[in-house]
């Protein structure tokens, strides 16, 4: 009973861990540009694909695993600089066309490049799974949560005590007064892509070798990382962490106790119950509409 | 205001387009053709529906294919399985349609921006899902089996010859006419409802929703009408599809199905009628296009979206429409 639950719980919170990263990345571009970026689930399968070629090339996982995100990085940069930054006077919804038309862009390049199949990415280290009370803990799991910490950490140091960090915080919060400070708000949105892409990779890296990696698991992680992000209200970072691990453990608990079928229906049934009671998410704001 | 539409100017588009659809079987010369300007007349006119919302109103849906398909399966499931002529079923689908968004509408529509985005591409999910998972109703991922379109048991269907008047003429031809109707009695709903007092007041919400509090109109009232009849379009016209594809799959529910149902909106030109019904028919050619480019189909259909966008945020027919106009009005000035 009790090594059953707490099997569910690990996994729960090693997915949850996955999506408080992707929707950290959507916090990021939604306070830096107020724009949903539809592609941010991509940034996970290049992360994990292009892993997967250059560790077939014969590099060591680590420096792999570095080109890749660092090369999501520079794609995360691309998308605001050719997509984003040339319709910056385009409706909300024209917005999420431009991202959705760039997802299904690096979707046919993956597709071209990588092909159909699935791809698997072996452990970061082949040490033995814990057992804790009955349960299996998988050491890929630790590594997802380790990861996840020391970025939410690194995030918080990064918004607190660093320049850049305080600019894009004060872009966020009003962008004309931000440029009247001086505030050079097109390096602000440069760095908030990037440093999107840049965690969308890092947990497609984290997750690939437990779940494979494919052309298109970008779409569901994609959107389940938008849901974890609206959970907690969209803009606030411990919304985003918060969303995102109460979404992982919700979704294991629902397919191990109620129906694995309806799994993937869980975000969303939650993300409508909370919407439908919390309009502004769990963490959201209570900005008054302007008129 | 930047609808200027007079009677008269909407009576000629209305009769341009009516003039299209006439010319069309004239130009068309194989099955194949007529199979894709079918497809595009029954999803153009599910998009007008859209574009009632989306366009008009002001509020995004990224789950219409939802209602779409909703339509689509209970024409399927009503006529295979529980022995309903295809009208009443296509009807008993709206009504269910009309009743779910009716009480959905309500909690969706208080929200705002992505919210209300997060909110309607949930609900188009959680139906997909079902759809997919309840296969002994709705016979699963592999799909279900319609029955052709009948009335009052004359039955149409695009494998048979048709007898009319003296003149042979093929279920293919006849389904393209019929919806051809569809489309033009969808415009010309669509047209009177933009016309007429409701039509003003969803405008008003879309430029600004409490000023249009102030002056008096029922926001949220029209908002929930405005849903509720453009996911009625949406559920007839996925019956209409399902009867004449013969077989459906829970392909119609997908969240991509609704994100291109929404794309043909904004690529088009949202508050334009007619601009939606290119947009409609360009995204369903373009595959047809680009099949030349096989293995590159997928990143090109994603670029010219992207580019399309990127230029002409407007959409196209707009942005033609205002190419038109310089031209036009700069002509006369370089006389003197």
């Amino acid at each position: 009973m009790l090594a059953e639950f707490l099997q569910y719980l690990f996994s729960g919170i090693t997915t949850g861990a996955i999506y408080a990263l992707v929707a950290l990345g959507f916090t990021l571009v939604y306070n830096a540009s107020h724009v949903i970026n539809f592609a941010q689930g991509e940034f996970l399968m290049i992360g994990g694909m292009a892993t997967v070629s250059l560790l077939a090339l014969g590099i060591p996982l680590p420096l792999a695993i570095f080109m890749a995100i660092l090369l999501a990085g520079i794609l995360g940069i691309l998308l605001q600089r050719l997509a984003i930054a040339p319709a910056k006077h385009a409706d909300v919804i024209t917005l999420i066309i431009i991202t959705i038309g760039a997802s299904i862009f690096l979707r046919g390049l993956a597709q071209l490049i990588w092909g159909k199949e699935l791809h698997a990415l072996p452990s970061f280290s082949s040490t033995e799974s814990l057992h804790v009370g009955g349960a299996v803990m998988y050491t890929q799991s630790l590594w997802v949560l380790g990861i996840a910490t020391v970025i939410v950490l690194a995030l918080v140091v990064f918004f607190k005590y660093t320049l850049m960090g305080k600019a894009i915080l004060a872009t966020s919060m009003n962008k004309r007064a931000a440029q009247l400070v001086g505030i050079r708000i097109q390096w602000v949105l440069m760095i908030a892509f990037m440093l999107a892409a840049t965690l969308g990779a890092v947990a497609g890296v984290a997750i690939a070798p437990i779940s494979f990696t494919t052309y298109d698991i970008g779409i569901m992680l994609g959107l389940k990382g938008f849901v974890a992000a609206a959970i907690g209200g969209l803009g606030s970072g411990v919304g985003a962490v918060v969303g995102g691990l109460l979404l992982g453990i919700a979704e294991t608990m629902t397919a191990g106790y109620i129906s694995s079928e309806y799994k993937d229906a869980v975000a969303f049934l939650l993300i409508l119950l909370i919407l439908f009671f919390m309009p502004r998410g769990l963490f959201g704001s209570r900005v008054a509409e302007r008129v | 205001m930047r609808h200027m539409h007079s009677r008269w100017g909407s009576q000629i588009s209305f009769l341009s387009l009516a003039l299209v659809l006439v010319a069309l079987p004239f130009v068309m010369q194989n099955d194949f053709h007529f199979d894709i300007a079918t497809q595009i007349a029954i999803i153009a006119a599910t998009v007008v529906g859209l574009n009632l919302l989306v366009g008009f109103a002001g509020q995004v849906s990224l789950g219409h294919a939802a209602f779409f398909a909703i339509g689509a399966y209970s024409s399927a499931i009503l006529t295979s399985r529980y022995g309903f002529t295809p009208l009443p079923a296509m009807l008993a689908g709206a009504v269910g349609v009309a009743v779910l968004a009716l009480i959905l509408g309500k909690p969706i529509l208080r929200l705002k921006g992505h919210y209300l985005s997060m909110a309607t591409l949930g609900l188009g999910i959680i139906i997909a899902i079902i759809i997919n998972n309840e296969g002994w109703l709705t016979g699963g991922p592999d799909g279900i089996p319609v029955p052709p379109l009948s009335v009052f048991g004359m039955e149409l269907s695009i494998f048979e010859q048709y007898e009319i008047a003296g003149y042979t003429l093929s279920g293919t031809l006849l389904w393209y006419i019929l919806a051809a109707g569809l489309l033009l009695v969808a415009v010309w709903i669509a047209q009177n409802l933009i016309d007429s007092p409701i039509g003003r007041a969803l405008r008003a919400v879309h430029g600004s929703e409490v000023a249009a509090r102030v002056v008096g109109v029922d926001t949220t009232r029209y908002k929930a009408l405005v849903f509720v009849i453009s996911a009625v379009y949406a559920s007839v016209m996925g019956s209409f599809f399902a009867h004449y594809s013969g077989f459906i799959t829970p392909q119609i529910a997908s969240f991509q199905h609704s994100i291109e149902l929404i794309t043909m909106v904004v690529l088009g030109g949202m508050a334009s009628t007619y601009g939606v019904i290119l947009g409609a028919a360009l995204l369903l050619l373009l595959p047809q296009l680009l099949t030349d480019f096989q293995d590159y189909e997928m990143m090109m259909f994603g670029l010219i979206l992207m580019l399309t966008m990127i230029f002409m945020p407007k959409g196209l027919l707009p942005t033609f429409q205002q190419i038109l106009r310089r031209a036009l009005r700069r002509s006369p000035k370089t006389d003197p």
